[in-house]
This record gives C-alpha cells, sequence and structure tokens, in this order.
C-alpha cells in the first residue's frame, strides 16, 4: 500500500457549510462547500468537480459559484441519478468527496470585449450562472451581457432572486420564458428559441454561449446561425458520463474527443462534424 | 546485436530463483487445451512455446477489480469521512509475453502513464513489474501481428526470450533486466550462429499468420475516414450480441467503470474500478436517459472506429495489436479487425 498525494483517483473531503433548496418540488439543491484541508478549488467557470456521496457513488457536476467569490464554491443539483438522489437529501454540515476541479472551461480570455448572449435551458443555468457572475463581476470587461433563460414551467424555475435582479439591471437584457405556463405567468411563454427574433445583435461582436438538453443545442444552434453568429463563435458545453474526469475511463468519447479533458466546452465548429457530438 | 544464450535447464534454474528471491512471479501456463498467465510456484509449471493466451498481461496492470480508495466514517461524527487511496503494487515478475501483448502494454502506457495525468496505481505496478518477454515463433491462426508489425519489438521489455531449441537467446531490454541475469542466471554470450538462427526464426513466424490485414495499419484512419455510412457497420451490428467479449479479452481496451461498495457495517466505503466496455448497452447512458449509442451497430462501429482510427488520432499508439483473441472470443464472428478492414477495402459487403 502506497499513498500518493497526487493520487488521481483520491476524493478531497468538503463541508457542506449551507444548503437550500431551489425548487418547491425539492428536486433541485444548492450547497455551498468548502474543502476541509482549507484550500480554494481554484477553478473556472465551466469546469466541473466529480462529487462523491459516501455509499453511493461518484457523479460530474458542474460548479455553479464563480472564482470571483473566494473562500467556498457552490453546486447545484437537480435529482435525476442514483448520485443526484442521494446527494440533495444532504444537509449543512454533511461531508461530500470532491476531486478536480475537471475541464477546459469557458474561454474567457477570448469573450474579453465582446457582446455575451447567453442561452439557459433549464439545468443548463447552472454552470452559466458561474460564466454569468464572472461576467458581471467584471462587467466592465465585457460588451452587452444578454441571457436568454428556458424553463419547463414557472415551477421549475430556479435562482428566483438573482433572475429578478437580472431582469432590474439596466446592463444586462435579459430575457425568460417557459415552455407551459400557469394561471400565474405573465411572461413569455414557448420555447427558448421563441427569444431570439426579441432581440437584435451585433453578429460580429457577439458570441452566443449555450448550455442546455441535447434537444435545445439542435434548434438553439440554428437560431444563433440565421442571427449570423459564426461556427467559430457559438460555444457550448456537452453532457455525458464522466465517471473519472481525467481523460481514462472512455465513458465521455466522442470519436476521439474526450469530453472531460478537451471539453465539456466546445465551439460549433469543433465538434459540428463529429458523429454523435449532438 | 549482441545477446546471451541460457540453456534450457539453467533457465528453469533462473525461474524458480525469481520464483524465490524476487517478489511474485507470474507466466504462461497451460489451462485446459489452451494457455492462460498466472502465479509460477515453479518453473516447470511455465510453458513458453505457445500461441496465444486467454487473457493478455493487461490484467496485471489495470486488474479487473482494481481497488482505488477506502472511505471511513469518522466515528464521532457521522456526518464525516475521511478519504484513503489504495495502491496494489507488488514487485512482479512477467515471464512469455509475446511481442503483440508489449505493444498492447505501450498502447496502454501512452493512456494511463504518458498522458497528463498519469494514472497513479497503473504507473505503480508498471514501475515495479520486470517483463521477460518471448518472441511468438508459432502464432495463434486467428493473429495477424506480422501484418502490422506488431510480431516483433525492439522495446518495452526488460529482457526478450528467442527459442532456438538448445536454450533461448536472451536480447537485454533494460538494465534492470540485465542486473536480473547477472544475479540469478548463468548465461553466455550467444554465438552469431546463434543469433543468425534466433533472427531466422523470428522472420520465418511471421510467414506462419494465417491472417493478414490487407494494408498498412497507418493507412486504416484514412480508409475509415472514407466509410462512416459503410453498410458493414450495419450488417456486422445487427449480428452483435452486446456481450463484450471482444472487449474483455482485448491486450489494447482500457474504458473502465467506477463502482463504490458499502460494507455491511456501513462504516467503510470501497471505491473499485472494473472493465468496462463499449460495446454494452448503457455505456454512453447519462443520467437523463440520454444514449448517445443506443444500438449496438453504433456502438460495435464505434469499437472499429476506437481501433483503427482514434486511438492513433489521440495516443499515436494502434488500438490493435493483432493477437486475434477477440476473433476467438466472439461468438457471432464479427469482431476481427483484420477482416472487417479487409471487406471494407475489398468493397465485399454483402
Amino acid at each position: 500500500m502506497t499513498a500518493n498525494k497526487a493520487n488521481i483517483h483520491l476524493p478531497q473531503p468538503a463541508k457542506i457549510v449551507r444548503a437550500e433548496w431551489l425548487t418547491a418540488n425539492k428536486q433541485k439543491k444548492l450547497f455551498e462547500l468548502r474543502l476541509e484541508n482549507g484550500r480554494e478549488l481554484g477553478y473556472l467557470p465551466g469546469q466541473f468537480v466529480e462529487v462523491s456521496v459516501f455509499g453511493i457513488g461518484e457523479a460530474p457536476i458542474s460548479i455553479t459559484s464563480s472564482p470571483t467569490s473566494k473562500g467556498s464554491f457552490e453546486l447545484a443539483v437537480r435529482a435525476v441519478g442514483n448520485v443526484t438522489n442521494a446527494l440533495i437529501k444532504l444537509e449543512k454540515s454533511d461531508t461530500l468527496g470532491i476531486r478536480g476541479p475537471f475541464g477546459n472551461g469557458y474561454p474567457i480570455p477570448s469573450l474579453l470585449g465582446r457582446d455575451i448572449l447567453i442561452v439557459a435551458g433549464g439545468t443548463g443555468l447552472f454552470p452559466l450562472r458561474s460564466l454569468i457572475h464572472y461576467l458581471l463581476d467584471n462587467r466592465k470587461s465585457f460588451g452587452r451581457i444578454i441571457i436568454f433563460f428556458g424553463a419547463k414551467n414557472p415551477s421549475t424555475r430556479v435562482f428566483l432572486s438573482e433572475l429578478a435582479q437580472w431582469q432590474s439591471r439596466n446592463d444586462i437584457e435579459y430575457l425568460e420564458t417557459v415552455d407551459q405556463c400557469d394561471e400565474h405567468w405573465t411572461g413569455t411563454t414557448g420555447v427558448i428559441t421563441c427569444l431570439f427574433p426579441e432581440v437584435i445583435i451585433e453578429p460580429a461582436k457577439t458570441t452566443a454561449i449555450l448550455v442546455g438538453p441535447p434537444a435545445m443545442y439542435k434548434f438553439a444552434i440554428v437560431e444563433a446561425k440565421k442571427k449570423g453568429i459564426a461556427d467559430e463563435q457559438i460555444i457550448l458545453s456537452l453532457e455525458r458520463r464522466m465517471k473519472c474526469g481525467i481523460g481514462k475511463c472512455g465513458h465521455c468519447q466522442i470519436n476521439d474527443i474526450y469530453v472531460c479533458r478537451d471539453g465539456p466546452v466546445f465551439s460549433y465548429a469543433q465538434i459540428k462534424h463529429l458523429e454523435e457530438g449532438i | 546485436m549482441a545477446g546471451k544464450i541460457i540453456s534450457k535447464s539453467n533457465w528453469g534454474q533462473f525461474v524458480n530463483s525469481l520464483i524465490r528471491q524476487s517478489g511474485e512471479v507470474f507466466g504462461v501456463k497451460p489451462k485446459d487445451t489452451k494457455y492462460d498467465f498466472g502465479k509460477l510456484s515453479n518453473s516447470n509449471e511455465l510453458c513458453l512455446d505457445y500461441d496465444v493466451t486467454l487473457l493478455p498481461p493487461k490484467k496485471y496492470f489495470l486488474p479487473p477489480y482494481d481497488k482505488l480508495v477506502t472511505f471511513s466514517r469518522n466515528r464521532a461524527d457521522n456526518t464525516a469521512f475521511t478519504t484513503e487511496p489504495s495502491i496494489e503494487d507488488t514487485r512482479r515478475v512477467i515471464i512469455g509475453v509475446h511481442p503483440y501483448d508489449i505493444k498492447g502494454l505501450t498502447t496502454l502506457d501512452a493512456v494511463f502513464a504518458t498522458t497528463d495525468p498519469p494514472d497513479t496505481n497503473y504507473t505503480a505496478r508498471r514501475q515495479n513489474t520486470i517483463i521477460i518477454g518471448i518472441n511468438c515463433l508459432n502464432p495463434s491462426p486467428t493473429a495477424f501481428a506480422a501484418s502490422i508489425d506488431c510480431h516483433t519489438v525492439n522495446s518495452g521489455f526488460d529482457l526478450m526470450l528467442t527459442d532456438i531449441g538448445a536454450g533461448y537467446t536472451i536480447t537485454i531490454g533494460t538494465t534492470a533486466g540485465e542486473q536480473l541475469l547477472n544475479k540469478y542466471a548463468i548465461t553466455s554470450d550467444a554465438t552469431p550462429t546463434e543469433l543468425a538462427e534466433a533472427a531466422h526464426l523470428i522472420q520465418a513466424s511471421a510467414d506462419k499468420y494465417q491472417t493478414a490485414l490487407a494494408i498498412p495499419l497507418t493507412e486504416i484512419p484514412a480508409l475509415l475516414e472514407q466509410h462512416y455510412e459503410n453498410p458493414v457497420w450495419q450488417e456486422l451490428g445487427n449480428k452483435c450480441l452486446s456481450c463484450g467479449s471482444c472487449v474483455m479479452v482485448c491486450p489494447t481496451c482500457f474504458c473502465y467503470d467506477v463502482q463504490d461498495k458499502t460494507s455491511p457495517s456501513l462504516t467503510n466505503v470501497e471505491r473499485y474500478r472494473s472493465w468496462d466496455a463499449c460495446v454494452l448497452t448503457d455505456y454512453a447512458l447519462i443520467a437523463s436517459g440520454e444514449n448517445f449509442r443506443p444500438d449496438a451497430i453504433s456502438r460495435l462501429k464505434h469499437r472499429y472506429y476506437c481501433k483503427g482510427k482514434y486511438m492513433l488520432a489521440r495516443y499515436g499508439q494502434p488500438g490493435c495489436v493483432g493477437c486475434g483473441r477477440c476473433v476467438t472470443a466472439c461468438l457471432p464472428d464479427i469482431a476481427s479487425p483484420a477482416a472487417t478492414y479487409n471487406k471494407i477495402i475489398e468493397g465485399q459487403v454483402k
């Protein structure tokens, strides 16, 4: 038995310092975490961590906080699989195992000075929230910030106070829609692509950043292209079953690309030719 | 090339010395009508005149069950736990590895050792293991290593033997191998005649392969690039049982699954990895229910593209070394890279 400090398989214990439900039906939860070794996680918007729940297993979860806020980091989780269903039952002062951060993250330097169109479909807001916070904390370094958010229905909307804040700010153009409305909903109803005609952009200056389910990509990419945005400036984040996070286990392979190492953030130009890409 | 020679009786003594004094020693042993690598307790168990083993020596570096981490509940505070790495890396000698399997290990090295970040467990085992190879003079009928230049190797071994009848000629690959010989073996310098005999036997062995890939392996990526829509994928995929046998016996397949196993007391969890296979149904399934390769056709096609194209593109190493094990293991007989690529080359898809 040999102990090795740089062991790539070894999770670091992290304490949950805050846990709060994001939706009334208790299917989505926000966790604020601190590594027990006292170190900063050290990450970029768009990166993810492998999260271990004691006795259950490990799953890749995107980081939802921005590296501009120090001392702790946040994960937002939707209960879908074994690990996330166990994870959302945890509370403040419980412990998680963390490996990472992994993945490339958003290409921040190439976004400087540009107009940013963010398209967040459902849970896609979780990784994008990291980027949005980062952009807002460095607001002067970027051009227009346009945010599209689409939820299935009003009850699945998350981070409500933040959404309201973005809506009220003059330096953000915030538009949202729900697929299905209820009797209280006064906003737009329709799939997220219905928001594209609502804004006029300067395509040469704009980078579109999309995160959502595979079905959203199919249609949102078409809309972004219709706006005249180049394939290189359409950025998206792919979901795969990233078991190791370090380019070994093979589960996230798309042709010769490993989503966990080469991504999860790609430009549409990088992946449009790949079979099984989108 | 300078080399040593060892008589067969001295060879037996050398192996016995290794078993007594050099950690765990594994070698090729008969298993029913076939052969497999197993732990040696005496040199007379060793069988070096074999065609192919059931499983490649990969299992000593990437074991089918590989414990990675232990989680322990903190007794005073049941919300907390600690994590401990686990690496089984006993000093080992593996005897009788054929050149194609050494090439297979070179491919695994590219994935686990030389591509960042290195895999802690794999590299520890690799560093602690001596490889004694032997040239394959009587290849398996399903093997095609010679046609893809995997029937001989110049590196990747500590010692390499060739059976010339009266004894084994030995090529020294590393100082570790040389030290082992100096310490435990009675050898002499091989004569030019003996070395010529070994070279002749190796050359002659190339002609004994009954199967061949029709074009060089390096031309396969360009070929596959042109054949994403070839009907062969449908034809073979429709016969595929998605059983994973082809992957389980492969010396270069490395994909793995990770699972956690909880102790009955619920206080300890063992995380382990085990061999996984891209041809299995739920391999590319994600939590939301989306499966990126939902049918046998797309999965089998992925295997062929990974072997023939993606591995070379990503790691510069072949995803196939021509051992022929998958050909033998596959019940519907659709797993042979040589046969399938040849089929595409010949355009003989029916």
